[in-house]
């Protein structure tokens, strides 16, 4: 008798990500794991993500989460994915600290939009009031002082490198560690 | 004589001292890493940033203010203290803007070599985001004071090397702050120079010399290669930085 015959194949591990307050470069850098996207897709498949384009998180294992909360639907997509994800892990410098967007968090955000669509030369002249707008947000915030995180992957972008590292213990259920010369900030 | 009148104890390891010398210098000299960030070897020690704390004896001590002397038993490389440095770098970040991709001293940064060492993954607290405005009146250096950490290593180098006193450290608990000696309040309005060792000694990317940041790409920096523990290792005797 075979032993695949006997042994239920496990369940994939089901894997959402998105890019909030970011710009996509941590899910380029996580592309840049190139053909091991293959090992990793016989294991694991994706939930809500832009490689799927599936817009509602579903109950999965692990939440990767790029980009800071900016504004109400950024908020509202991550407390979607923390509610469905066992492990949520932010990733990448604007997740957990704000990154790049958060220069703007000295600056009042009314006078931020007033200089951008109003009092500039050559634009319209009103702040946009779209009611599919979402509404920005005081400040730019980290992931985690939005919801709970489990796990951070500092860098911008954290390497291919790192985030396999990184999935690669979270999946086999090692702690997860990056040494020296995976761990960056910029 | 036996040579315990003349070392003490580093994580079991002996490290002969010379008299007078600091935990936190005999310890560098034999190539037995202790964490520090406002701690210069050509500078009197400031003890403020507490990164060097080890425990002597069973209590919390500053090496780099703390005499080395015969009979001190010393811990340095233990889980907790390992845990309590990681703190206080997470303070010392989320307490400024340090947003490490924008700065031109990323990687080059002591502040970030010591949060890698100490595999700081997440400043962990609520960021701050203080409003700090940057002084780039000055011709040949910029100060970004969004990541300043207060070491006073800049106001020690301008008072005691270079005889210029062009910074102070101001206020008091959350307000302090450095000031420049000037009647503006703008580095601009000082004879501060580009050659003086006050523009050199900035742990951080705070004070940065213009035109020259991005020389050396970034992953090809100081501690993109060498980790700061094992360069301070390796560069155990020569002139400690």
């Amino acid at each position: 008798m075979s032993e695949s015959a006997e042994t239920p194949a496990l369940p994939k591990v089901r894997i959402a990500t998105t890019s909030l307050a970011g710009c996509f470069g941590c899910h380029m850098s996580f592309l840049d794991i190139d053909e091991r996207i293959l090992d990793l897709m016989k294991i694991a498949e994706f939930d809500r993500s832009p490689i799927t384009d599936i817009k509602h998180c579903s109950p999965c294992d692990i939440a990767l989460i790029e980009g800071g909360v900016c504004n109400a639907e950024n908020a509202h997509v991550l407390r979607e994915m923390r509610a469905n994800a066992k492990i949520l892990v932010a990733i990448g410098a604007c997740a957990i600290n704000g990154g790049l967007p958060a220069m703007r968090n000295r600056l009042d955000v009314g006078d931020i939009l007033n200089e951008v669509y109003r009092d500039l030369d050559g634009v319209q002249s009103h702040v946009p009031n779209d009611p599919e707008l979402p509404l920005l947000f005081d400040k730019v915030y980290p992931v985690n002082e939005v919801v709970r995180v489990d796990y951070f992957i500092p860098g911008c972008p954290p390497s291919a490198d790192a985030i396999w590292k990184y999935l690669n213990d979270l999946i086999l259920g090692r702690m997860p560690r990056l040494d020296h010369s995976l761990l960056h900030y910029d | 004589m036996s040579g315990t009148e003349t070392a003490i104890v580093v994580d079991e390891i002996p490290v002969p001292f010379k008299p007078g010398q600091t935990i936190l210098e005999a310890a560098l000299e034999a190539g037995v890493y202790i964490p520090h960030l406002c701690a210069h070897p050509e500078f009197a020690p400031h003890g403020s940033c507490k990164l060097c704390t080890v425990i002597v004896n069973g209590r919390n001590a500053s090496a780099c203010t703390l005499k080395a002397a015969a009979g001190q038993e010393i811990e340095v490389d233990t889980p907790d203290l390992h845990a309590y440095r990681r703190t206080l770098v997470q303070m010392l970040f989320v307490e400024g803007n340090h947003f490490c991709p924008g700065c031109e001293k990323s990687g080059n940064c002591q502040l970030q070599a010591l949060a890698y060492d100490s595999e700081m993954m997440t400043p962990h607290f609520v960021e701050f985001y203080p409003h700090r405005p940057v002084d780039a009146s000055h011709p040949d250096v910029l100060i970004d004071f969004n990541r300043c950490i207060q070491c006073e290593l800049c106001v020690r180098a301008s008072r005691d090397v270079d005889g210029k006193s062009i910074f102070a450290l101001v206020g008091r608990g959350m307000a302090s702050h450095i000031v420049v000696n000037s009647p503006s309040g703008k580095l601009g309005d000082t004879n501060f120079s580009v050659a003086d060792k006050a523009a050199h000694v900035c742990p951080v990317g705070a004070i940065l010399i213009k035109r020259v940041g991005y020389a050396v790409p970034i992953g090809e920096r100081r501690y993109d290669l060498e980790a700061i523990s094992e360069e301070a290792s390796r560069c155990a005797g020569e002139e400690v930085r």
